[in-house]
Parts: C-alpha cells; structure tokens; sequence
C-alpha cells in the first residue's frame, strides 16, 4: 500500500514542496491525485528529510494543498517494445492515436546509462542521405549526432524530412527505423512532419512522440529522454538502425531555464542554467554504436539559432557536444537555393572515419577539401568585388570567384526529391573544379587528377 | 564511523551523524556511491558524488573512509584506460557491461597481474623518499622504477626479488615499514620534488606551426584554445601521439563519447616514430565524457597530473594534454552553483583563477627526489563560448600559460589546418630555445623563422590595402610578398594530420622545407630587382611544385629535383 501524502506547503511554478514525507528517493516519479480527480506526473528534484521538492510534468494548473501526492518509488520508467513502430506517443509516452496501450516488452529507465566508451565502435560507416552538401562535405556516419543550426523561417523541416526518406546505408538492406521527438513545435509543423510520414509511408517504421507548443513546457524535458530510450531498445534489443530527428531543441533549452528559474537556481550565460551543458551531453551522448551490437543510434536535431546567433548559448553548447553541425544559411535561402546549407561553417567530425577507399571513394577527402578552400576564397572576394569592381581582380581571382558560384548553383542546389547518390555528388564536384586551372588544385593529389579529372579521365 | 544522508540534490549529497576531514572520500547509501566531502557546516557536511543519484533517499548509511581521494601508483598504469577516478574501463565494461552502472569500485592497478622486480638496493642501504629501491620491466620501452614513497624514509633490512603483485611486500626498511610496487597518493596534492628549473629543451611534435614558429619546451605549459569546430581535438591528438616525451597522458575531460573510442581504437595500432612500438605503450588514457558524473570530471584532471607526475619523479618527460579544462571549469561552476555559492565572473566560482594556476603549476621541469631530472609539459584545450577569448576560463588561462596556440574558425573553415592563427599565437620560449635550435637543427634557423613571421606579419598589413584596392594596384615587390606568404602558408604551416606523411615532419624537414621557400623568396627578390617581369618569375613551374613536397616519401630526393629546377628556371629568365 503506497502511502498519499497531503503535505502540500508551497506551489510554484512548475514546482510543489511537501513536508513530511517518509525518505523519498532523488529522481522518484511521483503521482498527484488531484481534487477533481484527475492525475498528474512529476519528477523529485530535491529531496531531504524536512523538504521535498517535485517538478510536474503536466503543469501545476488545479493544483492545491488538498492534492495527494503518491511516490512510485522509482524512477520514470518507459514501456517499450517492437511494437512502438507506426505509434504516435505524447511527450510523456502515452498513446494519442488512440490505439491501445504498449504492452511492454521491458520498462527502461528514460535517462539511460552512460555508454562506457571502451565498449563503443568507433562511428564509420558512410551514410548517404543524397543531399551534396552532406555527403560530399559533411559526411554523416551510423552513430553520429549532426544537429542542423537553423533559423525561423528556414527549410530545416524540409531538409530533415529529406533526409529521413533518403538516409541509407548504399549496399545494404538492413532494418531501419526513425524515432522523431517533437519539443514544442506548432501543431502545424506536427502535422507537416506526419502527413509526409504518412504519405512516403515511413510512419511504419516510426516511433513518434509529441509534446506540442501548448503542452506543458516541462513534459518537454522528458520528451527527448522518451525517444532516446526507445531509440536505444529498437537498437540494441531489436538490433535496428535508428535515425532520431528532435525537433526543435531551442524549445527543449528554453524549457530547461524556466525549470531553473523556478528553482530559483544561480542563473548561467543569458540566463539558462549553469549545467544545461551537461544536459544536453545528457540527450547528445546516447548516440553511438556498441562493439559486438549490431544497431546504432544516429541523432539529426533541428535547433534554431534564435537571431541567426551562432554564439548563442544553446547552438554553441550543442557545438561542443555534437560531432558537427549543419548550418542553414538565410543567405541561400534568400537567392532561392535549396537546400540552403553553408557549407563553410558547417563540419562533419567524423567525416574522415566515414569517407575514402572502401567507404566512399579515394578522392573525396581531396575533393572536399578542394571544394571548401575554393570556396571560402570566393566568397572572401565577393566582398571585394563590392568595393574595386570584378575588372581590378587579377585572372586567378576572377576564376575563384566564379567557382565561388558555381559551387552554389551546382553543388549545393538541388531537387527537394533529388537524391544523388555519392558518385554522382563527387562528379558534380570534378565538374565544377576542372573549370578552375589545375595549378590551382593544390589540395589534391596528382594521382587523383590523373584518374577522376574530366581532363584526364581516360574513358 | 557510520553516518545518514540528509538530502540530495543531484550530485550534491548533504550527510550528517560523522564528522569528516574536507576532501575525505565517502561511501553514501546502500549501494555505496563514491563521494568526496567538500564542504562541512555544523554537523553537516556536503558531499559531491561520483556517480548518478537517481532513487537515493535521505536516511541512507553513509561511511567515511577517512582518505581523501587518491589513486594507485605502480607498474600497470601504462596502455590503461580509466574513467576520472582511476577505475580502469575495460574491468567496468567486464562487470557491468556496455553502459555504466554505479556503486561498482575497481582497483586503478591489476591486483593478479604479476611483474618481475629486480631489486637496486641491498639491505643496509639508507633510503629517503623518492629513492628508487628497484625496477620493473613495465613496457618495452618503459622501465618503470619502484620509488619510496615521498613521505618514507629509513634504512633497508629486508629486500626481495622475482615475480610480485603490485600489492606484495618487496622491501622491508629497519622502521619496520613495508613497501610493495604500488604506492598511493592523494590527487590534490602535488607530488613533492627536489627543486624546478628552467626549460631548455623544446617539445618536438612534428606540427611545423608548432614547432617551427611557436615551439613549447619540455616542462612548459601551453593552451589551445579555440571555437568548435576548429581542430582542437585533432590537434591535441596529434600532439599525443608525436611528441617525443617518454610518457602521455591523455585526459579527454567531458569529451565525447565517439571520439574517445576514436582514441582508444587508434592509439594501439599506431607506431611511436622513435621506437616503432605501439603508442599505447607509453600512453595513460583517462576517459570521462561528457554524459559521465559531472563530479568525476572535476576529478579527472587531478587524477591525470598525480599519474604524470609520478612518471617525473623516475626521470621521464611526460606530456599532459588534457582535452578540455572548460569542461572542467564548468564543472567546477555546476558544483559551485548547486552548494549555492557565491557566484564570481559568467557563474563560475571565485576560486576559478585559483585551481587554474594550482593546475598548470604541476607542470615544469625538475629535479627529482631521487635527483633524476624530468619534466612535465600541459597542454591544455580551452573552448571559449562563442569563440570569444575574453571569457574567464580563457583569460585565467593565459595569465599562466607560456605558450599560446590560437584557433582560429575562420582558418578551419577555409581547410587551413591546423588553423592556429600565426598573427595572435604566442611562445615566450622562443628565446630561451634558440641556443638549442641553432645547435640541433641549423645555425640560421632562428633568422629563417624572424624572416617569416615577418612576411607573415607584412602580409596581414599589405592584406588591409588589398581589401580596398584589389591585389592589382601594389607594387611588385609587395606582390612578390603576398606570394610568398602564400607559399608559407600552404606549404609550410598547413599541414595534414591525415596524410601518412605529413602527419610528422621532422625538424629535418622543417628546416629544409623552410629554406627552400627562403631560397625562392631571396631569388624572386633579387630578380625582380634585375628588371624581370613579376609574371615570369610567378609562372616558374618549380615553385609550384614545391607545394607537394610536403606530401612525398622521398622527402630530400624530390625536394632536391624541385630545387635543382628553380635554379635552371632562374637562370633561364636570366636578367641582370
């Protein structure tokens, strides 16, 4: 018999404190049972003999000191199971696509358990999402996290969705998942993700969870961990290949500060808590592939930049946890190129345990490296050509400069349904370089030019 | 002495009913959790735990050990992976299997592993601490020598020799204390040593920026810092594995998971260049991410330098990279915040500078106890918020360190790798080297070096005019610099870590590659002089060719023919 206290002393916020309690356990889920009779869900956050704090996931509205509050005496556990393919979760796991209950295969703990890093595969095996300036510059591997660095009003739904139909493994058939955890986003934007789902038929083949811009904001703080926790089942229990797509993880930040403002926690950078870093490596890390296991969980998060800001805190944490970034630019999108991704400031790390001889092709490291250089250089005389006039450049620098947008109408641009594959990519590449003069590829090895350069290239 | 916890709070575990030391290590609740006490109030005292909380309730039993956290010192350390306390990974992979548990405690050193102890002392010999009573085998490479303990001393009455566990007796001194391979020592105390001198010698790592323009001296400190994404890893990586110390050790503090397993599968298929054994044989890895206990990642720097400085104490130089002390920094402020102390500058706590400069200070080059001489070099990784170097822990950082390596972003996104801006990178032992670099690499290798970083600087002048005026409106001769600072830049100090040759380049190498950018840089001027036009004297074919010499395995003989060809083309534009 599990003790209801009534012990309620203080609602704030998100937050209600009780007084005596029997020893309640630091992260227990509890249950508060509400006088119209509903229920609601929350989390202990800080818990002594005296005092106990517990944050609620669904919101404190109705809330009063005649509530009862009921400790699990455990953790927030998930019910998983094979099963969760082609179901729609809310934020905190329950159904809403009115099918019935998961009957759990297991329960597992939501925040997971770190992965020692001696049991983990280094990440190399190329994935080919079909968008250039992906895998040609900025490689994604199986068991990478590459967030995109977007802005409002940008296509970062478009260029996930696109992704998510068209990331493969080129050479194998192997079972493939996606788990998509929706943190705040509009209904609008929800159904554009599910009608896309639904119409290409991934939906089979996914877990979605739901947390939406009107539900509570602090169900968003387990919504990530929900998704992260199937994705992981699906992966090393049902050994699946897993992409899971957050979206967007500038609402799950915004909703971490109100947490620490209700706690009225020493505020961090611009207000958000001082340990939203190890947060956030909280939610990044569960990435990876485990030796001897055959699935991976591969994460792609969408995160706004709020003001296009890449030094806001929120995208720069992510940049320190992430092995790379892909960053949307305004820039593109506004001369109409889709997708509009710079590559210049975006990375792939792991690009080069993913790509060469064997994975892709020999030239790609040079032909990428090639790519960025010639293009940085253009776009830095662009600035110039403002000021003195394409005519003042000497020839070398009016051929970068017409590389310089090449580049951007070739390489980058491409079909919203376009899916080339990685040696189509490349030949785009060569293409566009064999219009520079060979003196000038000095990136690449000569035994590359001889054998992929249109110049050279025996057929 | 038994205890209970009162409150929890995250890592933060606030215990009452002992009384404890400051920096005691605890055990908190059923399952045992390790912790560290770091604050006493009353009869209360606050404790920050190493593992995940989660279910821990207040009442739980709590015992002091009454030691403050210490790790194990011994043969076994070397070709070890541990996580921030000293708890070798792969025993935690064996008892709790691929994703970390807690309440599991392992030895830092193999207590079953056995190593043949050969004796260098007999019984009557007096002993102080530091003196090495005998020495083990504990590499190919590495003989690892058995020391007294710093705080030991007496005379020898009993010593033994042949197979030992690191924990066995294997000399008995006339006090009646027993000494065994392995010693321990509290993490937060440096290791006592003779005294510290200055560095003379310089870190060889093989990074033609670094060594070449910016060297750091063996027992030096320098900082990398840098925005994301701008080769700080990759760099400090580099470092780990070329640097021409005896021993590495490498702490990857809140790193990323994938990229410590990088690490750990790369390491021990990769060559040492000056002995041909496996780099992991000289290497001690210490692994926390970034998803580990935050409290075990402000550990895991201490845990690193105590290692690094017993490898001093027997006379080696070691190498300390530690990837990266922001993170460290910011655990530090997530404790802090949670004891709810006063905050100082962007939250961190008052005593950031403090820890800083207590950390660095564990470098240098010194003369044992034993009277070897060793050294220890930190390198650490700093990343700045935004890139912006004005931070705290950036700025605490460079009123310490000698040598400043800039990341630059803009570099790194145009490939220039490693793209450590030549303009605002610093070394302060430039001088104090140039004796050794004159002697040990080329009498004009210092004049070679002032001459290129000054066209480097010349270039960033001319550079401003450019912007405004397009390269066309200079005069030759300051075309002709912009072309040599071209050439510098991407044949010299661009270079690439993942090329099997210009991963390393020698001394050797440098000099050579440098000269011969000079030799190019003296004829174009001197003919330039003579009345030859500009576009001639840019269009030579050997100049371009230098640009892959880099990349070549016969290194001289191609540089040679390349040299050979600039002659005759020089001669062939003739002038006079």
């Amino acid at each position: 018999m599990t003790k209801e206290y009534k012990t309620i002393t203080e609602i704030s916020g998100p937050l209600i404190f009780l007084e005596k309690t029997e020893p309640v356990g630091y992260g227990e889920l509890v249950h508060i049972n509400l006088p119209d009779g509903t229920t609601k869900r929350g989390q202990v956050l800080d818990t002594s003999a005296d005092v106990v704090a517990v944050q609620v996931f669904e919101g404190t509205g109705g809330l009063n000191e005649e509530s009862g509050v009921v400790f699990s005496g455990e953790t927030i556990k998930l019910p998983v199971s094979k099963d969760m393919l082609g179901r729609i979760l809310s934020g905190s796991g329950e159904p809403l696509d009115g099918g019935p209950r998961i009957v759990p295969e297991d329960r597992v703990d939501i925040n997971g358990a770190s992965m020692n890093p001696y049991s983990r595969m280094p990440p190399e095996e190329f994935i080919q999402t079909g968008i250039s300036t992906i895998d040609g510059t900025n490689t994604l591997v199986r068991g990478q996290k590459l967030p995109i660095f977007s802005g409002s009003g940008l296509p970062h739904n478009e260029i996930a969705l696109q992704i998510a139909r068209q990331a493969k493994v080129p050479g194998s058939e192997e079972d493939f998942a996606v788990v998509f955890a929706a943190m705040g986003i509009t209904n609008e934007e929800a159904q554009y993700f599910m009608e896309d789902f639904e119409k290409t038929g991934a939906l089979e083949r996914a877990v979605v969870f739901l947390n939406l811009a009107d539900d509570p904001a602090v169900e968003r703080i387990i919504t990530p961990r929900m998704a992260l926790s199937a994705a992981e089942y699906l992966a090393y229990e049902h050994d699946m290949h897993v992409l899971v797509i957050l979206t967007d993880i500038t609402n799950y930040c915004e909703a971490l500060r109100q947490m620490g403002a209700a706690r009225e926690e020493v505020p961090g950078r611009r207000g958000y808590p001082g340990y939203m870093y190890t947060d956030l490596a909280s939610l990044y890390e569960r990435a990876g592939v485990i030796k001897g296991r055959k699935g991976s969980v591969t994460q792609f998060s969408i995160l706004t930049m709020p003001g296009d800001d890449i030094t806001h805190p929120i995208p720069d944490l992510s940049g320190y946890i992430t092995e790379g970034q892909i960053v949307v630019s305004r820039e593109l999108h506004m001369k109409g190129i889709y997708p509009p991704i710079n590559v210049l400031p975006s990375l792939s790390r792991l690009m080069n345990s993913g790509i060469g001889d064997g994975k892709t092709r020999d030239d790609h490291k040079a032909v990428s490296d090639q790519m960025y250089a010639g293009y940085a250089e253009g776009r830095d005389l662009r600035g110039l050509v403002a000021i003195v006039g394409k005519e003042a450049l000497s020839e070398r620098d009016q051929r970068i400069l017409e590389f310089a947008d090449l580049f951007e109408d070739r390489f980058v641009r491409q079909g919203r349904d376009e899916d080339r594959s990685i040696e189509d990519t490349l030949q785009v590449g060569w293409d566009i370089l064999s219009e520079l003069p060979e003196a000038l590829l000095t990136r690449i090895d000569n035994k590359y030019i001889d054998k992929y350069h249109p110049a050279h290239k025996s057929n | 002495m038994k205890g209970e916890i009162y409150r929890v709070a995250g890592p933060v575990v606030t215990i009452m009913g002992i009384k404890p030391k400051m920096y005691d290590v605890v055990h908190v609740g059923h399952e045992g959790l390790m912790g560290e006490v770091i604050r006493i109030e009353g009869d209360k005292a606050t404790v920050q735990v190493y593992e995940d909380t989660s279910g821990i309730k207040p009442g739980e039993p709590v015992v002091n050990t009454g030691m403050s956290l210490s790790v194990e010192l011994g043969p076994g350390l070397l070709e070890s992976i541990y996580d921030g306390i000293q708890r070798p990974l792969k025993v935690l992979q064996e008892r709790m299997g691929d994703f970390i548990d807690r309440g599991v405690t392992a030895n830092g050193l193999d207590r079953e592993r056995v190593w043949e102890f050969k004796p260098t002392v007999s019984s009557g010999d007096s002993v102080k601490g530091g003196s090495v009573i005998g020495v083990v085998q504990e590499t190919e490479n590495i003989e690892h020598k058995i020391m007294v303990p710093p705080n030991v001393s007496g005379t020898v009455d009993e010593i033994k020799s042949g197979k030992f566990k690191v924990d066995e007796t294997v000399c008995v001194l006339a006090n009646g204390t027993e000494l065994s391979l392995m010693q321990k020592w509290p993490v937060r105390m440096p290791r006592p040593v003779e005294n510290k001198f200055i560095p003379r010698r310089p870190l060889i790592t093989g990074q033609r920026i670094l060594d070449g323009l910016f060297p750091v001296a063996k027992g030096g400190t320098a900082a990398i810092p840098g925005p994301f994404g701008s080769g700080k890893t990759v760099t400090q990586q580099q470092l780990a594995k070329w640097s021409d110390t005896d021993i590495v050790v490498y702490i990857g503090c809140g790193e990323r998971g994938n990229e410590m397993a990088d690490v750990l599968n790369e390491f021990p298929e990769l060559q040492d260049p000056k002995t041909g054994r496996p780099l992991m044989e000289r290497t001690v890895l210490i692994a926390n991410t970034s998803n580990m206990p935050v409290a075990a990642r402000e550990a895991s720097v201490y845990t690193g330098i105590t290692i690094a400085e017993y490898y001093r104490d027997m006379g080696y130089d070691v190498s300390l990279m530690a990837d990266s002390t922001s993170r460290w920094a910011e655990a530090m402020r997530e404790i802090s915040s949670r004891l709810e102390e006063m905050p100082g500058e962007e939250g961190y706590p008052a005593y950031l500078s403090a820890r800083l400069s207590e950390f660095y200070e564990r470098a240098g080059a010194v003369k044992s106890l034993a009277a070897e001489e060793g050294s220890i070099t930190v390198i650490g990784a700093v990343s700045p918020p935004g890139g912006d170097f004005s931070e705290p822990v950036t700025q605490n950082t460079l009123r310490i360190v000698k040598v400043f390596w800039a990341l630059d972003a803009k570099l790194a996104q145009r490939r220039h790798f490693p793209s450590i801006d030549w303009l605002t990178s610093y070394s302060l032992y430039t001088q104090g080297l140039s004796e050794w670099f004159a002697e040990n690499v080329g009498p004009d290798w210092v004049s070679l070096r002032e001459n290129a970083m000054d066209f480097l600087q010349q270039e960033s002048e001319l550079q401003e005019i450019v912007q405004l005026v397009g390269s066309d409106a200079l005069p030759e001769d300051q075309q002709l610099v912009l072309e040599i600072c071209r050439m510098l830049r991407e044949y010299f100090l661009q270079q690439n870590a993942f090329h099997p040759v210009d991963t390393y380049c020698s001394f050797d190498k440098q000099y050579k590659l440098l000269k011969a950018i000079s030799k190019y840089s003296d004829m174009a001027q001197e003919a330039l002089e003579s009345g030859i036009p500009m576009k001639d004297i840019l269009a030579l074919e050997s100049k371009d060719e230098l640009a892959k010499v880099k990349f070549e395995e016969d290194f001289d003989g191609v540089l040679n023919t390349v040299l050979d060809k600039m002659d005759k083309e020089f001669e062939a534009l003739g002038g006079n």
